[in-house]
């Protein structure tokens, strides 16, 4: 099952599939074209009462107090939570999520135990029997405060004197430890070769400092979950996340219950990019329906989403790269200085992983701070942390493109990774595609198109690792014939389409007949979060080995049928032939509605059950187009052509594989332009809503052109490389590139937004 | 439990002795796009809602003999989709059309636009722009004022308890006439102005501009009527010193803040700059009329 010569086989770029690499229509599309489809918010269970959550108005302050006497007398309120009500965790790191997790930090981001530690975050909630009476009761809870001084930038949080949010915060990774707790929770680095002889030995040194802001995932669905509790204690939660496995995990922890107590079933999602990764209201709906007794849903309004949840870190990139004169990279080094938001866990070694991995590079040094200040804890976000060190690398590469007078194209090409290629993390890259999507780039007519006035064309690559892990995946044959592939996983990029295409390939049926599920997780084995873009890899691997297994019972079925041995029998196109010649005997195919008929006479239901831990996910890389025009008297920037191509193995669903692409591209040219977090004078977000967190529109956009290199990945079956991530690396560098060529200035601070513009044409017409 | 009444008036005197007998905080509602969002978003809890737009007078839109007269609850889409007023006063149409979406649009009034206060309103530059009048109705009665009258800051009007405005005139555009808005967002559409500004002006047959109204908002507590703008057109060819002069001239009148939307320097900055292109247009719209 699933050893390593099956998937050689597999990979030929030759071969000709019969569903994989086409384009059917979506087996959820229906369901949520008309509205159908079931999201968090919209389960529905009888005496469900609603949860609301009271949330700190202050950005930094000791919570001296919490009076419930007034809501808990209110008729209608059955239920009412505080931080008292969960248990204190120990202050530790422990496997879980996407990378290692203090579920401590997780339990008091839920709720604010001593300190409420940004504007927004929650310090109780209440459960009532109409939202009305649940939002009086919300205003009668009295919460006595004692408002401390706030710390919102990264740069302020690490001054000496800032506000300190946790006084038993030591920085981790300094020798020797420090004895003072301060917002720097740690430091991490990364090194290959000699730094310091590189930059000696370099023609050429381009060294800048660059800054992002904090960003939100913008998922259209904000966080919804409904808990109930069952006469015997048993816990069931319906909820949108990237994980059912991962909130099961999680309320447990948070809980202090057994995982065995809890069963979680996955809704469908609207967006998630990372920022359903973790829990916010789940565990505090368990502890109201506990408390209550009855079922309990809370949906987050916009605001609180953008309050309370998400974002990526806002940051301070600095990058010093040198080169020989003809442009062979010798040095680099970045200083990553990431918002962790309010407690640690920041990005910024994933930066320090993949800022120069695009890239041979003998002599590279990364050194990575993780820091903590008064805004929400940062979440996962597509490549997490990766998008912002490319800024600044693929910055810089521009700019000494610019200074060598080379192409910037051309300049990658010449210093690009490739099979063998040591990373700054440790092992060399298997093979790879990225050469490819220059060479891709450089054919492409984007690239030598002309340009008009106050126009500017930006290149920039990205690099994401990609990843595998626990996957479980089990494909039923029904009695008609009908195929039902169940998996473990969350569908957020069109997934189900992927696991129904690669098992009606194995299996050789008819695509229709093969129905998608996604098990609760009473119905399916464990399955790692929807995240690392690895399910169409990972998952799509135990779906391969699944289908697999059940043609091997296919044709020990058949050979029962016919009386002969399973190596008589040969499965393609969905039937079973007899290779086996007898004088006298007509075994005709026997097709799989055939087979399935006469189970129960050859030994009962078929079915194949696969559990792995995928080894071998394909890196991934792409390079984006970005064609910009700006009004050189309002600083507006538009962009008028984008194209993104990646290297994508193989795609097993072309449009879902080009609509990752187009959303990634989408995401980050909102993070270039236009998409910040703006708070006050007093640490208060005044932006919480979607008019003025400006993400992109469909108007404001070009179509976002895509162009799908396929190196397959030699670790799965099919070549599949994750995709999900990789596109959202390359366009904040695409786009600060096109724009610093179009206005004739190196534009280094993101959002590139029009005052910000503006100010700085304007700055560079003043200095003449 | 606050409860919100809500009553739909079906003629202007039911709907004044609705609003005159009406709790403190009683609010008008007439495409709602305004109210209900503050409504949701718990920043208004009025414990009386007036509906206009059971009100036949306030729905319709009638050509006179002294140009348009329009009802305060007539939505965006209906004015749009008026062929004569739109190739009339393409410049308040559009500002009209520039608010929200398409949904938006089929539900948004020019009353509501006005009486919401915002000084980022795109409608009220261009009507404001174009000379456009209101009649204020109210238990003592009806009186008439310029639009540029109606706000005095942000959320505030001269409207007093039981008056609402009822219809909007318009006037004929003059001969050679021509009007225009422009507004700064840094998105294409669903987004608020961050400066604005409406113009309309008149140009004689040897192309010197003999009138002119230039109005700008988001700039200020309350969108401007900058009468050194119009001087700073009036008597020229439009040409590149008057129009440095008009750019100069609206920089000058902004008075804006600094916030999540725009900064003083730029929205000041981007006034003029509007001002100076929204003239273009409304110069070639009179040079065709």
């Amino acid at each position: 099952m699933g050893n390593e010569q099956d998937a050689l086989n597999l990979v030929n770029e030759q071969v000709e599939y019969k569903w994989v690499g086409t384009r059917p229509i979506r087996p959820d599309g229906a369901d949520k074209v008309t509205g159908r489809a079931t999201f968090g918010a919209d389960i529905d269970l009888p005496g469900m009462l609603t949860g609301v959550v009271i949330r700190s108005p202050h950005a930094h302050a000791r919570i001296i107090s919490i009076d419930t006497s007034a809501a808990a007398a209110l008729p209608g309120v059955l239920g009412i939570v505080t931080g008292a009500d969960l248990p204190e965790l120990p202050n530790e790191i422990a496997a879980g999520g996407e990378a290692p997790i203090n579920f401590r930090s997780v339990s008091e981001n839920a709720i604010a135990r001593r300190k409420a530690l940004y504007d927004g975050h929650a310090v109780a909630a209440v459960a009532a029997t109409s939202v009305e009476i649940a939002h009086e009761a919300a205003a009668l809870i009295k919460v006595n405060y004692e408002v401390l001084p706030h710390v919102i930038n990264v740069l302020d949080a690490m001054a000496e004197d800032a506000p300190v949010l946790h006084d038993d915060l030591i920085t981790k990774g300094l020798e020797p430890a420090p004895t003072k707790a301060s917002n720097i929770a740690g430091k991490v680095e990364f090194a290959m070769g000699d730094i310091e002889k590189g930059f000696a030995e370099s023609d050429v040194i381009i060294e800048r400092s660059y800054t992002t802001e904090a960003v939100h995932q913008g998922y259209i669905e904000p966080h919804a979950v409904v808990a109930s509790v069952a006469a015997d204690g048993m816990v069931n939660i319906w909820c949108s996340s990237q994980g059912q496995f991962m909130v099961r995990e999680f309320c447990a922890k948070l809980l202090g219950m057994d995982i065995g107590r809890i069963r979680v079933t996955p809704a469908e999602i609207g967006g998630g990019f990372g920022g359903k990764t973790t829990v916010y209201l789940e565990p505090l709906a368990v502890v109201l329906a506990q408390k209550s007794g009855r079922p309990v849903r809370m949906v987050m309004t916009r605001g609180e989403v953008m309050r309370a949840t998400g974002p990526t870190s806002g940051t301070h990139v600095h990058v010093k790269l040198g080169a020989k004169r003809d442009g062979t990279f010798v040095a680099g080094e970045m200083v990553l200085k990431y918002q962790a938001g309010a407690y640690p866990g920041s990005p910024a070694f994933l930066g320090g992983m993949t800022g120069f991995s695009c890239y041979e590079l003998p002599n590279a040094k990364a050194v990575c701070w993780d820091v903590v200040s008064n805004r929400p804890k940062c979440a996962a976000y597509r490549a997490p942390g990766a998008p912002m060190a490319s800024f600044g690398v693929e910055s810089a590469i521009d700019e000494l493109a610019q200074t060598l007078g080379m192409d910037p194209l051309e300049l990658r090409l010449k210093n690009a990774a490739k099979e063998g290629t040591a990373t700054i993390y440790g092992p060399k890259f298997l093979k790879i595609g990225y050469l490819e999507t220059l060479l891709a780039a450089k054919a492409h007519p984007h690239w030598s198109a002309p340009l008009g006035p106050n126009q500017g064309r930006g290149i920039a690559s990205g690099f994401w690792f990609n990843v595998g892990g626990p996957s479980s995946a089990s494909v039923h044959v029904n009695e008609d014939g009908s195929v039902s592939v169940v998996t473990g996983n969350p569908d957020i990029g069109g997934s189900r389409a992927s696991m129904a295409i690669m098992a009606a390939e194995v299996l050789g049926m008819d695509l229709s007949k093969v129905k998608p599920l996604i098990g609760d997780t009473g119905q399916i084995a464990y399955s790692f979060l929807t995240g690392g873009s690895r399910v169409t890899f990972a998952t799509g691997m135990a779906v391969c080995d699944a289908a697999k297994d059940v043609v091997r019972q296919l044709r020990t079925r058949a050979a029962k049928m016919w009386k002969v041995t399973p190596e008589d029998v040969e499965w393609r196109d969905g039937s079973a032939f007899c290779t086996k010649v007898e004088e006298g005997k007509e075994r005709a195919p026997l097709t799989l509605a055939a087979i399935a008929h006469g189970a129960a006479r050859t030994g009962g239901p078929i079915s194949g059950n696969v559990s792995i831990n995928a080894a071998g996910a394909g890196p991934g890389f792409g390079t984006h187009i970005c064609d910009v025009e700006v009004d050189p008297e309002t600083g507006a920037t538009r962009v008028i052509r984008y194209t993104a191509i990646q290297d994508v193995g193989r795609a097993i669903h072309p449009s879902y594989v080009e609509g990752q692409l187009q959303g990634g591209a989408v995401q980050g040219i909102g993070w270039a332009l236009n998409e910040e977090y703006v708070y006050d004078a007093n640490g208060r977000l005044q932006n919480t809503g979607f008019l003025d967190y400006r993400m992109p529109v469909a108007s404001d956009l070009p179509m976002i052109d895509t162009v799908l290199v396929e190196v397959p990945n030699p670790g799965h079956p099919y070549g599949v490389r994750g995709v999900g991530e990789v596109p959202i690396v390359p366009p904040l560098a695409a786009v600060a590139n096109a724009v610093s060529h179009a206005v004739g200035l190196r534009l280094t601070s993101l959002p590139i937004s029009p005052p910000k513009l503006l100010a700085a044409i304007d700055g560079a017409k003043a200095a003449g | 439990m606050n409860a919100v009444e809500y009553a739909k008036p079906q003629s202007i005197d039911d709907a004044i002795r609705c609003l005159t007998n009406a709790p403190v905080g009683a609010r008008v509602l007439a495409g709602g796009t305004d109210l209900l969002v503050q409504l949701r978003a718990g920043v208004v809890r009025p414990p009386l809602i007036v509906d206009l737009k059971g009100i036949a007078e306030l729905r319709r839109i009638e050509s006179t003999a002294d140009g348009f007269r329009i009802g305060a609850a007539v939505a965006g889409a209906e004015l749009s989709e008026h062929a004569e007023f739109s190739s009339q006063w393409p410049g308040i149409t559009e500002a009209f059309n520039l608010i929200g979406s398409t949904q938006i649009q089929g539900r948004a009034t020019l009353g509501g636009n006005l009486c919401n206060g915002s000084p980022a309103a795109d409608s009220v530059p261009a009507l404001i722009a174009a000379g456009v009048r209101c009649i204020v109705v109210g238990p003592s009665g009806s009186r008439e004022m310029a639009v540029e009258d109606v706000v005095t800051a942000p959320g505030k009007t001269v409207l007093t308890t039981g008056e609402f405005i009822s219809q909007f005139l318009i006037p004929a555009r003059a001969a050679h006439s021509g009007d225009a808005y422009l507004r700064f967002i840094p998105r294409t559409e669903m987004d608020i102005a961050v400066a604005s500004a409406g113009v309309c002006l008149t140009l004689n047959a040897a192309g010197v501009c003999t009138a002119a109204r230039v109005s700008l908002g988001a700039v200020a507590p309350r969108a401007l009527l900058v009468a050194a703008c119009a001087d700073a057109l009036i008597g020229s060819t439009l040409d590149d010193a008057a129009m440095a002069k008009l750019a100069a001239a609206a920089s000058a009148a902004c008075a804006p803040i600094n916030d999540k939307r725009g900064t003083i320097e730029f929205r000041t900055k981007v006034a003029g700059v509007l001002a100076r292109r929204a003239v273009t247009i409304a110069a070639q719209r009179a040079r065709g009329n």
